[in-house]
C-alpha cells in the first residue's frame, strides 16, 4: 500500500505544480502554445530531455535489454547521444529562428510557408498526428505496465488480473492510465506550455535521481554491480540458457540454487569462441552484441507449468545495429520538439541543451540497461518484456518507501512526454486546421486557447481509448516506439533540406513525403502494426524509407521549378560581409 | 587558432569529428568480447557509454568553434520585440 500512498502524493505535488504555472500565464494563445518564447537554458534542457525521455527510456530501454543484452544503449542511447546534439545544434536552432522570425508556432505553418503550399498542411497533419499517437499510447501503456507489479497484493480483493495472476491485487493498466491521462490533462490544460515545462523540469529530476536510487538498491540486493554481472543468465556447455540464482519471493533476497534452473535451449549452433566460453562459464548473451538464438520454455505465472514455447534472438545483428543509427534523426521532426524549441528565449539558450543531453541519456540509460541484463539472471523469461523494470524494483528494492518513490520517478518520465505530445497536438489541431482554415482574426486569444484547450481533452479521451486497445493486443512499448521514430526519420530529409538547400521544391517534398511514408507503411503492415522486422542480414525497415525519401526529394526537385525569390529571401536571408 | 580562423574553420572541424564519431559507433571489435570493465561493466557497454561522453565533448567544441552566431544577429535584427523572460 506504501508505493501507492507515495505515488498519490507526488501526483499531487505535480497537479499543484501545474496549476501555480496558471497564475503565470499571460492569457495570449502565443503564451499557452509557446510560453511567449521566454523560457532560459535550465528549463529548455530539462524539459527537451524529459520530452525526448519517455516510458521508452525507462521501461522500454530495461525490457529490451533484458530481450537483446547490452547492444540496446549503442542502438539508442549512444548513438542519441551524437545525433540528438546534432540535430538541435542544425536543425533546432535554425527553425527556433525561423520560429521567431515570422511567428511559426507549429512545424506544419513553417513547412507551408517554406513550400509555398497549403497542401503540403494537409498531407502532414494526419501523418505527424498519426505518429505522435502510437509515441502517447506508449507512455500510457508504459505507466500501467510499470504500476501494476509494483502494486501487486495492495488490492487483492479488487483487482483479481486474471490475465496476470502474479500481479493479483495491483492496479490494473487501464486504471493507472486513466489516472495518469487525468494528471497530465489537467496541467497541461490549465498551464499550457509553461505549465508543461515547469512539470517537466520537476519531473526530469526526479526521474534521474529515482533511476540512479533504483539502480543503486537492485545492485545492493543483487550483491553489488561485480556480482550482478556474474549471475546474469548464461548458456552452458549443453546449449541449456541456465539461471543459477534467484530472488527469493519472502525475503527479497538474493539465493543461489542448488541445481541450475533451466530456462530453454539454443537453437543455432554456437561457435568455437562461443563453446570456449561455455566450458568456462561465461556465454552471457545478455553481455555481448553476437546473435544467439534460444527456444524458451513458457510457462504459467502462477502454477511454473510449462505451457508452451517461444523464439527470442539475444545480440544485435551488424546490419540492425549500424541501420539503427537513422533512428534519433526522428527528433528533427517530432512536432512536440519543434514547439519545445520555440519556446527558447534565444539562441544561446539552446547551448546547455546541445551539451548535456548526451550526458544526461547516459546517466539515464546505462543504469536501466545494466539492470535489464542483470535482470536475465534472476527473474523468469518473460515473454513480454515491458514489465521487467518493474517487477526489478518490486522485488528487490526492500523499503516499500523506495518502491513508491522509484515508481513515482517512472511515471515522471512517462509524464514528461505525454504532456508536450498532447499540448502539441492541440496547438497543431487549433492552428493548422481551424485557425488556418477559417482565419484567425475571427476569433478572440481567449477562444483560440479555449478551442486548444478543447482539442486536447479530446486526443487525451482518444489516446486512452486507443491505448487499451493496444494493450489488449498486447503491444510491446520498446517496438512500437522505434515504428513511430523510424516514420520521424523517415520524414528527416524533409525538414533538413527545407533549412540547408535553397533548390529543394514543393514537388520534391510531395514526392519524398509520400515516397517515404508509403515505404514505412509497407513494412509497418508487414510486421503486423507493431512487430520487430528487419530485412535480410537485420536492415532496420527506417533504412529503405528514409533512402526513398532522399532519392524522391533530390531527383523531383532538380525537375520542377525552384522556389519563388520571395520565398528564399525569406528563409536564406542575405547576411552582410563582417 | 584565432577568432576568425575559428570562425572559418569551426565547423569543418565538427563536421570532421562528428563523421569520425559517427564511424567509432560501429564498433565491431567488441562484438563478441565479454570482458567486464571495473569488474561488471561489459566492454561493450563501457565503450559506448565513453562515447556518449565523447560526443558532448564534441558538441561542447562546436557551440564554442561553430556556433552560428549571426542566427542570433538576423532575428535581433528582424524580431526586435523581447518578450519578457522567466527566471531560470
Amino acid at each position: 500500500m506504501t508505493p501507492l500512498v507515495v505515488i498519490i502524493a507526488y501526483l499531487a505535488l505535480l497537479l499543484s505544480l501545474g496549476l501555480l504555472s496558471t497564475r503565470f500565464f499571460r492569457g495570449t494563445s502565443r503564451d499557452f502554445f509557446v510560453a511567449s518564447q521566454s523560457i532560459g537554458p535550465f528549463l529548455l534542457l530539462m524539459s527537451v530531455f524529459g520530452t525526448t525521455m519517455t516510458g521508452f527510456a525507462l521501461v522500454g530501454s530495461t525490457g529490451k535489454a533484458f530481450e537483446r543484452g547490452i547492444g540496446t544503449y549503442g542502438l539508442m542511447a549512444s548513438a542519441s547521444g551524437l545525433i540528438h546534439a546534432a540535430v538541435f545544434f542544425l536543425i533546432g536552432i535554425r527553425l527556433w529562428a525561423h520560429g521567431k522570425r515570422h511567428g511559426f508556432v507549429t512545424q506544419i505553418q513553417f513547412f507551408r510557408e517554406r513550400f509555398e503550399s497549403n497542401g503540403i498542411g494537409y498531407l502532414l497533419f494526419p501523418i505527424l498526428v498519426g505518429l505522435v499517437l502510437p509515441y502517447l499510447l506508449i507512455g500510457v501503456l508504459a505507466a500501467g505496465k510499470f504500476v501494476l507489479p509494483v502494486t501487486a497484493g495492495a488490492f487483492p480483493g479488487l483487482f483479481a488480473n486474471e490475465a496476470t495472476p502474479q500481479w493479483a491485487g495491483g492496479i490494473p493498466v487501464w486504471l493507472t492510465g486513466l489516472v495518469v491521462s487525468g494528471v497530465v490533462l489537467t496541467y497541461v490544460f490549465s498551464g499550457g506550455s509553461r505549465g508543461t515545462i515547469w512539470a517537466n523540469t520537476f519531473q526530469t529530476i526526479v526521474f534521474m535521481v529515482m533511476g540512479v536510487i533504483a539502480f543503486t538498491l537492485i545492485s545492493t540486493t543483487l550483491g553489488g554491480p561485480s556480482n550482478a554481472s556474474k549471475i546474469g543468465m548464461q548458456i552452458d556447455t549443453e546449449g541449456r540458457a541456465i539461471q543459477t540464482h534467484g530472488i527469493d519471493r519472502e525475503t527479497h533476497e538474493l539465493i543461489e540454487y542448488e541445481t541450475p534452473r533451466v530456462l530453454g535451449r539454443v537453437v543455432t549452433p554456437l561457435t568455437d569462441a562461443q563453446k570456449e566460453r561455455a566450458a568456462a562459464g561465461e556465454l552471457r548473451p545478455h553481455q555481448t552484441r553476437s546473435v544467439i538464438d534460444v527456444e524458451f520454455d513458457k510457462r504459467n505465472p502462477a502454477t511454473r507449468e510449462i505451457v508452451g514455447k517461444f523464439h527470442r534472438e539475444f545480440g544485435i545483428p551488424a546490419w540492425m545495429f549500424f541501420t539503427y543509427m537513422l533512428i534519433p534523426l526522428s527528433v528533427g521532426m517530432f512536432p512536440h520538439l519543434f514547439q519545445n524549441w520555440l519556446t527558447a528565449r534565444s539562441a544561446r539558450t539552446f547551448r546547455t541543451t546541445v551539451i548535456a543531453h548526451p550526458v544526461f541519456i547516459a546517466i539515464v540509460w546505462a543504469p536501466c540497461v545494466l539492470i535489464g541484463i542483470w535482470a536475465s539472471g534472476v527473474i523468469p523469461a518473460l515473454e513480454n518484456v515491458s514489465s521487467t523494470l518493474g517487477i526489478m524494483v518490486a522485488n528487490m528494492t526492500h523499503n516499500e518507501l523506495i518502491v513508491g518513490l522509484v515508481a513515482a520517478g517512472v511515471l515522471a518520465a512517462i509524464m514528461s512526454s505525454l504532456d508536450s505530445q498532447f499540448l502539441c497536438l492541440g496547438t497543431i489541431f487549433t492552428n493548422d486546421v481551424v485557425l488556418h482554415h477559417a482565419g484567425k482574426d475571427r476569433f478572440t486569444d481567449s477562444q483560440i486557447v479555449l478551442m486548444a484547450r478543447s482539442f486536447i481533452v479530446g486526443i487525451v479521451v482518444l489516446t486512452y481509448l486507443l491505448a487499451m486497445w493496444a494493450n489488449s493486443a498486447g503491444a510491446g512499448v520498446f517496438d512500437l516506439a522505434v515504428w513511430c521514430f523510424s516514420g520521424f526519420s523517415s520524414l528527416f530529409p524533409l525538414v533538413f533540406a527545407s533549412i540547408y538547400w535553397r533548390r529543394v521544391t514543393k514537388a520534391g517534398a510531395y514526392a519524398s513525403i509520400l515516397a517515404s511514408m508509403s515505404v514505412w507503411f509497407y513494412f509497418f503492415r508487414d510486421s503486423g502494426f507493431g512487430g520487430e522486422t528487419t530485412l535480410g542480414p537485420g536492415i532496420m525497415p527506417v533504412a529503405p524509407a528514409f533512402l526513398a525519401g532522399v532519392i524522391a526529394l533530390v531527383a523531383v526537385s532538380l525537375v520542377t521549378k525552384p522556389p519563388s525569390e520571395e520565398t528564399l529571401a525569406k528563409f536564406f536571408p542575405k547576411r552582410e560581409p563582417t | 587558432m584565432s577568432v576568425a580562423d575559428a570562425g572559418r574553420k569551426g565547423p569543418m572541424i565538427i563536421l570532421t569529428l562528428a563523421v569520425i564519431l559517427g564511424l567509432l559507433h560501429q564498433d565491431l571489435w567488441w562484438w563478441d568480447d565479454g570482458t567486464l570493465v571495473l569488474g561488471f561493466l561489459p566492454i561493450g557497454l563501457a565503450y559506448h557509454i565513453t562515447y556518449s561522453l565523447l560526443a558532448a565533448s564534441l558538441w561542447a567544441l562546436a557551440v564554442r568553434i561553430a556556433w552560428p552566431h549571426h542566427l542570433e544577429d538576423d532575428v535581433a535584427a528582424e524580431a526586435p520585440a523581447t518578450p519578457q523572460e522567466d527566471a531560470s
